[in-house]
């Protein structure tokens, strides 16, 4: 018996009960369907939910619940000489007792333990029968329900609409549920960083090095935990990257909308789309291996000094990345503009250029200044880029030619390799993504809202 | 088939016309729309182009703009004369050509600008005023004419979208007289609005037609029987009559032309 074994099971008996409770409905009314309030099939389909929706629910419970139930009564049953210790070290010996499951006695002599390992199993065991036997009888019940109940005024098809709309709710709930469970999160952990550093000194500081000490009796600094610099390095980074993409993307868009002809859009623009699904890390080493050198080489070659990663190879290619966004919402914004406009500034003796800037633009503003804003906050997300041509070295400049970090680079880089989890250092990532999450919260508001405003402008 | 102007009769000889087509053809493709067409318009009559839905009147109006422009399958041969000139010649200003001759659109098509830069325009692409105080006063006479003027003289900052539909309208009209056209061109301009705003526009119509030479597309029989003094009856693409609109209304020559004014043709 295995966890898969039941889902199958379950998922046969919702079949079965499908067709079964169907051929009912049919032999009800003779074959004469059209006397039955609801189609047969949807009084299939009810009956397959009163099995189905049941057993699913059990099933669930036992797949999350069931084991640490299981592990509290093992824990429980140990001798009070192995149990009465800390949290911490209960997981290190629930972690031996699991290896033990696996691996028998190879994995430990502690009689102990072998003897908890022996009392999981059985437990377990015992937990997947009566997770069996409870959704059989589950949907055994539900069947025999759903058969008697079956005639020919039954509203299957009403209720069945019900039920859709009841999973198709349940669906949005667990997306809003699990934002709020990393929001959530964000925020706790942020609490915790905040009790360890001031907030002004995260908010204002103007330096950043995270280095704690990782040993008590070491002297090392308590690490310097100033935001600004790593903010200013995205700012920096973004603007770069705008300059590029807000330009070049707004006038592909007006290139493709109003000048090009069909052939010629129908081949630009799904190229131009190609951009977006290029991966970022392909973008980072283009931009490491391609556009940093070229960059310095340049810089040399007028005796300009630039640095061998830099913010502006970063911005350049991030705004090449982002360069699609600008221009397909840009395009999604001009195109929404009615033609009838157009038509009215030509027929008053306009040229096209006049007309695309006195009166398509200005209609179409508030769609661009969404697409900027949402391509703004793209490209304050992104890491790779920057991790692989901007560097990682924070430093508070507005130098395009230096090397600089943003605040996703400096979350990766805090959180990779060994860390204790309760360090500052540590904790100071999640601060980190608590303010980038706020800014591009507060971006995307105001982007959408710029958006629906031109949407109501023509409806 | 009559094709040829109305010349019979004392005041069509005085008047040389100010626009007039000349074999024109129009097509859409394949779709042979417009089918060689020879009609004079006069700067001083109201003239009303009637017939079924589909029959071609608006692809001949914008002909006479060359508005067809904008549509990349829509071809035109024949000759259109503004004033001796043919507009479908390569040498032609297309832009200039659209500011002698204006056009007001069947659904109301304000700007989304205010009222005062609805009207400013025109004017302002063609450099027509030197000054702030001629801007100002193109627009208060152009709002004046079309009728305008007491309604939104409090609210000229505000948007011109935000006007009722037969507001929007005669805020379009203002709009075309402000580039000082000689001809405006309508294409059916009351169907988007309501009987009494329809009074007002037809009001207006009237009046501006001794300034202007004005042709007008409309489905209103009535309409046309009010307001001009010629109408032209197109049918599948052909014109089939055209004259005085008295005439055509009372004694037409042409039996397809009683059938639809009969409304035997719809
Ligand atoms: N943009 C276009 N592209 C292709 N064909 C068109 C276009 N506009 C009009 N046509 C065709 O040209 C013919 C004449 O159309 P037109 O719009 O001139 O008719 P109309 O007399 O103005 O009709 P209505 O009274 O309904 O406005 C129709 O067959 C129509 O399908
Ligand atoms: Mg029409």
């Amino acid at each position: 018996m295995t966890n898969f074994t039941i889902f199958i099971v379950i998922a046969v008996m919702a079949m079965i009960s499908f067709a079964l409770v169907r051929q009912k409905s049919v032999a009800i009314v003779g074959g004469a369907t059209q006397q039955l309030h609801s189609l047969p099939r949807y009084h299939g389909y009810y009956a397959a939910v009163r099995v189905f929706a049941p057993c699913l629910f059990l099933f669930l419970l036992w797949i999350i619940g069931g084991e640490t139930v299981i592990e509290n009564l093992v824990v429980a049953g140990l001798p009070d000489s192995v149990k009465n210790v800390s949290g911490d070290q209960i997981s290190l010996i629930l972690n031996r007792i699991q290896l033990a499951v696996q691996h028998g006695e190879a994995s430990t002599t502690d009689a102990n333990i072998l003897a908890a390992a022996d009392k999981y199993s059985s437990l377990y065991n015992k937990g997947l029968w009566a997770t069996f036997s409870l959704t059989l009888a589950v949907g055994l019940l539900g069947y025999y329900l759903s058969n008697s109940r079956t005639h020919a005024d039954y509203r299957a098809r009403n209720s069945f609409e019900k039920t859709i709309s009841v999973a198709l709710a349940a669906s949005s709930f667990l997306a809003v549920v699990v934002t709020l469970g990393i929001v959530a999160s964000l925020i706790f952990e942020s609490l915790r960083f905040f009790q360890q550093v001031p907030i002004q000194d995260f908010l204002f500081g103007l330096h950043w090095s995270p280095q704690t000490a990782l040993r008590a009796d070491q002297v090392a600094s308590v690490g310097a935990f100033g935001s600004i610099p790593l903010f200013a390095g995205t700012f920096l980074i973004s603007t770069l990257a705008m300059l590029v993409a807000g330009p070049i993307g707004l006038f592909a868009a007006i290139y493709l909308t109003q000048y090009a002809n069909r052939t010629v859009r129908a081949v630009a623009k799904p190229v131009l789309e190609i951009l977006a699904g290029v991966p970022t890390v392909v973008y980072g080493f283009f931009a490491a291996l391609t556009v940093a050198p070229m960059l310095r080489d340049a810089g040399g070659a007028i005796g300009v000094d630039v640095a061998s990663e830099s913010a502006l190879a970063a911005g350049l290619v991030m705004g090449v990345m982002i360069i699609p966004f600008v221009s397909s919402l840009s395009d999604d914004a001009i195109t929404a503009v009615p033609s009838s406009l157009k038509d009215g500034s030509f027929a008053l003796g306009a040229t096209k250029a006049e007309t695309i800037t006195q009166v398509l633009l200005p209609a179409a503003l508030p769609g661009v200044v969404g697409a900027f804003l949402l391509a703004i906050s793209r490209a304050i997300g992104e890491t790779m880029i920057v991790v692989m041509a901007a560097g990682m070295r924070p430093n508070l400049t507005a130098n395009p030619l230096e090397a600089v970090t943003t605040v996703t680079v400096q979350i990766v880089a805090l959180l990779t390799g060994d860390q204790e989890f309760d360090s500052p250092k540590t904790l100071s990532a999640f601060a980190l993504g608590l303010a980038l999450f706020v800014i591009t919260l507060l971006l995307n508001v105001a982007a959408l809202r710029m958006v629906r405003k031109y949407r109501e402008a023509y409806d | 088939m009559n094709s040829a102007p109305a010349e019979t009769g004392p005041e069509a000889i005085q008047a040389k016309p100010k626009m007039a087509a000349r074999g024109v053809n129009v097509f859409y493709g394949d779709n042979h729309a417009i089918k060689d067409i020879d009609l004079d318009l006069y700067a001083d009559k109201v003239t009303s182009l009637i017939g079924p839905s589909g029959c071609g009147k608006s692809t001949f109006l914008r002909c006479l703009n060359r508005m067809n422009d904008t549509i990349p399958i829509c071809h035109v041969t024949g000759e259109i004369l503004l004033e001796d000139e043919n507009i479908y010649t390569s040498g032609i200003d297309v832009v200039q050509l659209r500011a002698r001759v204006g056009m007001v659109f069947q659904k109301p098509n304000p700007f989304p600008k205010s009222i005062y830069d609805n009207v400013a325009y025109g004017p302002r692409i063609h450099g027509l005023a030197a000054h702030r105080t001629d801007l100002d006063e193109i627009v208060t006479t152009s709002l004046e004419k079309a009728g305008l003027w007491q309604e939104v003289k409090d609210r000229l900052d505000s948007s011109g979208t935000a006007l009722s539909g037969g507001q929007q309208q005669r805020l379009c009209i203002a709009r075309a007289i402000a580039v000082n056209p000689e001809v405006i061109l309508m294409d059916e301009p009351c169907s988007a609005l309501d009987p009494i705003a329809t009074a007002k526009i037809e009001a207006l119509i009237d009046e501006l037609s001794g300034r202007y030479a004005i042709i007008i597309v409309t489905h209103s029989m009535q309409q046309a029987a009010r307001i001009s003094r010629k109408t032209a009856f197109f049918h599948l693409g052909e014109m089939v009559e055209y004259g005085d609109t008295t005439e055509i209304f009372t004694s037409p020559k042409e039996d397809r032309t009683r059938d639809y004014i009969t409304g035997r043709i719809g």
